[in-house]
């Protein structure tokens, strides 16, 4: 019973705290909105020239970019967790959180589930926004992507979590946005297909395609089409599992990485 | 059992709806099942077969394949070409007029309309056309046939009595397909190079209407109008406009444009399911086939056919 209280509290505090933050909540939206209609407007035509699943037909480039950008706020949610957690422990409230009786492992995870919700919600204003702009998907689609959504947002959520152990200075998040989040966008299935990747490079196109950020995007770009990936799904989980396990290594006092940073 | 077996396979073979697509580059027809749109047969044929057309019963099917100077008459069932028809050099297409009997053929290289009796397997006239001769349409009634020529840009009128071409009529740049709308009433051309779609009053011959098209994002001059069908209450028309990969969906009472809708590459003819529920058209370029939900006018599903597929034919 107490797991859960503490599962409702640490979840109705990220709530409580987005929903203060309206420029928080706008900017989110604002990020892949402005992605939407002003970039992928200049690509319109562009795309269309192979069709790959989950499309049966032709597409326009902001239909392709769509999951992708539900991808991104995710992912840009994920580390803003990672980032509070910093400015959490500068200000000491991390250290009365870890002094509940409750085991570590269930207190950041339920930090994970918190920020994943957050993102659930972000992502569905988002694609209602899309959808005013002429931009839906089957109305199955819309409830199958909230599983893929919430896988995604607790793998990347893992490695935001994982990352978040290594920094003891809120100054060094601008690093981790420069070295994580860019690369792991823009190396991506997000903006381009993978085909598209492998005709300008083969290795782009490997790089791309080991990353777990295309896996999640991959698993959320069927869904959104009431189809599932399995192989994505197994990535998408595997990665989630690794990157858990090293944040959870990461925040344990005994060996992580926190001991040593002090 | 081996006499019931027939029996019982028969009634799903007359059911099953197909498109049958010529692919220009590949010699060959992809048929398509319309049931579960995949292709499920594909059919030798001669060089180049560009046009295609079933007779009324839909126990023939006449190709014309352009580079054998021919037009084959193939049996669909079997696919096996039954005999081929004297057409005159490079038939490219053709128009069954509504006696089931004679067809009408444009030779594209000769500047001739050939008519040919499909009984008797004899030309019965030859028609002096314009150069290039392509579009082919059929007044309901059968008393007018259409031929446009391309590089002369004009739709010639020809009395199917007479044989003679009773009236000309200038149309924009490169004109390639013709369709009789509104009862017969109308005569709409597509004009390639102009970009436009004329609508002529039949009685008059004058023209009533012109067509423009314009898409976002989309070279004007990427707009070709080719091949063009209406739906059975005549009350739109989809039209294909070429490289710039998209249908046009026509409101066919006030001319007014209603809709874009993307398909492949180089889209150029199309042929609706037999309720007018789906229509296929024909990517030149990309090599496939879209599927288009006439209610919703959207696209369904792309299906990969032959290269440079052409003309499309429902057999129903």
């Amino acid at each position: 019973m107490s797991w859960l209280i503490a599962l409702h509290a640490i979840v109705l505090r990220e709530a409580l705290r987005f929903t203060r933050q309206r420029g928080r909540f706008i900017a989110a939206l604002v990020r892949p909105l402005v992605w939407l209609i002003v970039f992928a407007a200049g690509f319109r035509a562009a795309l269309g020239l192979s069709i790959t699943p989950p499309y049966e037909t032709y597409i326009t480039y902001d239909i392709y970019i769509v999951p992708g950008l539900c991808g991104m706020i995710v992912l840009f949610n994920g580390m803003q967790s990672s980032l509070s957690l910093v400015y959490d422990r500068e200000m000491g409230s991390m250290r009365l959180l870890l002094t509940s009786p409750l085991p570590r492992w269930w207190l950041l995870v339920c930090r994970l589930i918190a920020s994943t919700v957050i993102s659930a919600l972000q992502v569905y204003t988002f694609l209602g926004i899309a959808a005013v702009y002429g931009i839906t998907f089957p109305p199955l689609g819309y409830v199958a992507v909230l599983p893929a959504l919430l896988i995604a947002g607790l793998m990347l959520g893992a490695l935001g979590l994982a990352l978040s152990s290594t920094i003891s200075q809120l100054e060094n998040f601008a690093g981790v946005m420069n070295f994580v989040i860019f690369p792991m966008f823009f190396l991506s299935s997000a903006l381009y297909p993978l085909w598209k990747m492998a005709e300008s490079s083969e290795l782009l196109h490997d790089i791309c395609a080991v990353n777990p950020f295309t896996h999640a995007v991959e698993m959320i770009r069927f869904a959104l089409y009431a189809q599932a990936n399995l192989p994505a799904l197994g990535w998408t989980l595997l990665a989630g599992v690794i990157l858990l396990a090293l944040a959870l290594w990461g925040y344990d006092p005994a060996r992580g990485l926190l001991r040593r940073k002090g | 059992m081996k006499l019931l077996l027939p029996l019982l396979l028969l009634p799903c073979a007359a059911m099953a709806e197909e498109i049958w697509v010529t692919n220009e580059k590949d010699n060959t027809i992809s048929v398509i099942d319309v049931a579960t749109l995949s292709v499920t047969r594909t059919i030798e044929t001669g060089e180049r077969p560009r046009g295609i057309t079933f007779s009324h019963d839909y126990s023939r099917v006449y190709i014309c394949a352009s580079d054998s100077d021919t037009v084959q008459v193939m049996d669909p069932e079997t696919g096996q070409i039954l005999h081929n028809l004297p057409s005159g050099e490079d038939p490219e297409q053709f128009v069954l007029h509504p006696d089931d009997r004679h067809l009408y053929i444009a030779n594209e290289n000769d500047a001739i309309t050939t008519v040919v009796d499909t009984e008797t397997r004899t030309v019965i006239a030859q028609i002096d056309v314009g150069i290039e001769p392509e579009g082919m349409a059929v007044s309901p009634d059968g008393q007018m046939v259409i031929t446009t020529s391309e590089t002369t840009n004009m739709a010639h009128w020809i009395d199917t009595e007479t044989r003679q071409i009773i009236a000309n009529t200038l149309v924009d740049a490169r004109p390639r397909h013709a369709e009789f709308a509104a009862h017969g009433a109308e005569l709409w051309v597509s004009a390639e190079i102009g970009g436009t779609v004329s609508v002529f009053d039949t009685g008059s011959k004058a023209e009533k209407a012109k067509i423009g098209f314009a898409i976002k994002g989309v070279h004007p001059d990427r707009i070709q109008p080719v091949g063009f069908e209406f739906t059975d209450d005549e009350q739109t028309a989809f039209v294909a406009l070429g490289p710039s990969n998209h249908v046009a969906v026509v409101n066919a009472q006030t001319y007014e444009v209603e809709e874009y809708i993307l398909v492949g590459r180089r889209v150029w003819h199309m042929a609706f399911n037999s309720d007018k529920s789906l229509l296929f058209t024909t990517n030149g370029v990309s090599g496939d086939v879209t599927v288009i939900d006439v209610a919703s006018r959207k696209p369904l599903k792309t299906i990969k056919v032959g290269r440079f597929p052409w003309g499309a034919a429902l057999r129903p």
